[in-house]
């Protein structure tokens, strides 16, 4: 960053960024894995009062007694913990991606 | 009370204060106050965020749900854990890249407007109060009941600690008593659920076999239903448990308390773990007080069933164990209204205060004393509520605060950061029409209006039959920010891109590295 700012904060085009091609890719893929997944998880939480208030499905007895109301949730639960390290693992390799966006606007002349 | 009781709750209130005072000389800026500096590491902050998180109504309300109503119960848990998907997905990374302390900080990174930091601050303080009172309501009972004191009394201790935490340590301190409390928490309710395992030969198949005759409902006890029989109502109360923590303004605030984002992810993680853990926990608790408590003592003893977890401690592990879990419980209150008081002071003292009036012309030294009174503010008037409120049966009051989160904060969170056209009129119609909705169902709904005298405020017929406002408030707020967009013609795009770059790529977080 420029030395010879005398304010701390640093002029930065925004513009140019959001005009990178790379940037644009980014939010695109970032976007559609968050939403898509939000959606799904949302579906999988949200079935479960569904099938508990109007269905018997869930109250089956799956093992001894007992029954898939507790599967279910068990693999809310299960889902919640796999989302949570796929999340982590995707937005690390999406910081890689930032970091080499933000080099290519330091260096493509964005300031000059 | 017991010499054991009187040395754990010695014991705690000790440590937390030695705490306070170590953490008060480190705080002098603004950003101590309200951030801890944002120097908390990964596990510190997924500690802290699990002592935010698992209120007193986690762990003596969804053990009490349980052992009442088996399976209805742990809908609670279930609700709270996925929750925490919403904020890691949704809002969690990009609030982190564009505020500071608060979420109006966040939504004004676009619209630079007083009105929305306005409105933004209202909300978050009508939620902090809302949640306040219910957690000192909550905790004046509780206490009263384990110590035998007045509940004045017990109110006043409650207050005076959560006001010193923050006071002096600010977020440095009540970060370090979440820390405490998450451990002493997770300790307690593991040696609980392993002393419950230990008598059904630690095999859950045999739990549920002797489950299924435990209680005087029989194999229903296993399965939904036996509480929750609208399936409207059922549906509207999920929705408000996983949209409304994402919207809860001290959940919020602990994002800011580290440096960078891979260290919030970290204490995400750390956070999801130990949550979901204990939440799994809940069962062991719930059918360890059904099994050897039974559902008369425990209603006796409180008829919400608040007090299921002490006395299943007290069954399995006699005094010691029953003085340790009473001592946790009351450090649990202590750090969530620790947490809510900064949270509400921080919307007081920084957005009102210092944003709006002072337009953002003050010095550090004016700014922590403005937080310092904030806090006693937001300390001061949330005693005096909740020793008015007594008598009154607060439990709606979380579900509100709940649902004006989920209406009014998640709604603008969404727009501002994922939607180009959205604009000035559109934050403050989205958090209006969330907010004024959640309350106005609330007052027409069955929390307020009870044909049995005694049952809820007042006599008389509901006027519509949702327990929780959710299913109707939410898209609410999220429609009245869409034709509030549309109304007005207002748009500015290259701040929407400034926004997006930001948020997207946190390029804009190195300039106010601490």
């Amino acid at each position: 960053m420029a030395n010879n700012q005398t304010k701390k904060e640093v002029v930065i085009d925004y513009e140019a960024i959001a005009k990178q091609e790379s940037f644009k890719a980014l939010v695109r893929k970032k976007n559609s894995f968050l939403w898509s997944m939000t959606v799904i998880f949302l579906a999988a939480y949200m079935m479960l009062p569904i099938l508990t208030s109007y269905t018997e499905i869930l109250h089956q007895k799956a093992f001894g007694e007992i029954t898939w109301v507790w599967i279910y949730s068990a693999g809310l639960f299960l889902m919640t913990w796999g989302l949570c390290h796929l999340y982590v693992a995707k937005a690390n390799s999406y910081d890689k991606e930032a970091k080499a966006i933000i080099a290519e606007y330091e260096n493509g002349g964005g300031r000059r | 009370m017991s010499f054991t009781a009187i040395f754990f709750f010695v014991a705690i209130v000790g440590l937390t204060l030695v705490v306070t005072w170590w953490a008060s000389k480190r705080t002098s800026s603004a950003s101590d106050f309200y951030t801890a500096g944002g120097g908390l590491t990964g596990w510190q902050n997924g500690l802290a965020i699990a002592g935010d998180y698992l209120s007193a109504a986690s762990f003596l309300g969804i053990a009490g749900a349980v052992a009442l109503f088996g399976f209805d119960g742990f809908f609670f848990s279930v609700g709270y854990l996925v929750a925490y998907l919403v904020v890691l997905y949704i809002v969690a990374e990009p609030l982190r890249n564009l505020g500071k302390f608060t979420l109006a900080d966040m939504i004004t990174a676009r619209f630079n407007n007083a009105k929305v930091r306005g409105t933004a601050a209202l909300s978050t303080i009508t939620i902090v109060l809302f949640y306040m009172i219910a957690q000192l309501v909550g905790a004046g009972a509780l206490i009263q009941l384990l110590l035998g004191i007045d509940y004045w009394i017990a109110v006043l201790i409650v207050g005076v600690m959560m006001t010193t935490y923050v006071l002096f340590g600010g977020m440095t301190a009540t970060s370090w008593v979440q820390i405490i409390k998450a451990c002493l928490l997770m300790l307690g309710t593991v040696i609980i659920s392993f002393l419950v395992l230990l008598k059904f030969d630690f095999s859950i198949a045999t739990m549920f076999r002797e489950m299924a005759t435990a209680t005087d409902n029989g194999a229903a006890y296993l399965n939904p239903g036996l509480r929750y029989t609208n399936g409207i109502d059922t549906i509207s109360m999920l929705i408000a448990l996983v949209v409304g923590t994402a919207g809860l303004p001290h959940i919020l605030m602990r994002f800011f308390t580290v440096k960078d984002a891979q260290t919030a992810r970290s204490s995400v993680i750390w956070a999801t773990w130990i949550v979901g853990l204990f939440y799994i926990l809940t069962i062991f608790l719930g059918f360890g007080a059904a099994a050897f408590v039974g559902k008369e003592d425990i209603i006796a003893a409180n008829p919400a069933g608040n007090m299921a977890a002490p006395l299943l401690a007290d069954a399995l592990g006699g005094d010691i164990l029953f003085s340790f879990v009473c001592a946790v419980a009351f450090a649990t209150i202590l750090a969530v209204v620790a947490g809510l008081v900064l949270s509400g002071a921080s919307a007081l003292s920084h957005d009102i205060y210092g944003q709006i009036i002072k337009k953002g012309k003050i010095s550090e030294k004016e700014q922590v004393l403005a937080a310092r009174i904030g806090s006693i503010t937001i300390a001061v008037i949330s005693i005096l509520l909740a020793l008015g409120a007594q008598t009154l049966n607060v439990a709606f009051l979380v579900s509100l605060a709940f649902c004006i989160a989920g209406s009014a904060n998640l709604p603008v969170i969404i727009y501002t950061i994922y939607w180009k056209r959205f604009n000035t009129a559109g934050a403050v119609t989205a958090m209006l029409t969330g907010l004024i909705s959640a309350l106005a169902i609330v007052a027409v709904s069955p929390n307020v209006w009870n044909p049995v005298e005694g049952a809820a405020i007042f006599v008389g017929e509901p006027l519509i039959m949702l327990t929780n406002p959710a299913l109707i408030s939410v898209p609410l707020g999220f429609l009245g920010g869409f034709i509030g967009t549309l109304l007005s013609k207002e748009s500015d795009e290259a701040k929407y891109r400034e926004v997006d770059v930001k948020a997207n790529t946190g390029i804009s977080v190195q300039d106010v590295s601490h």
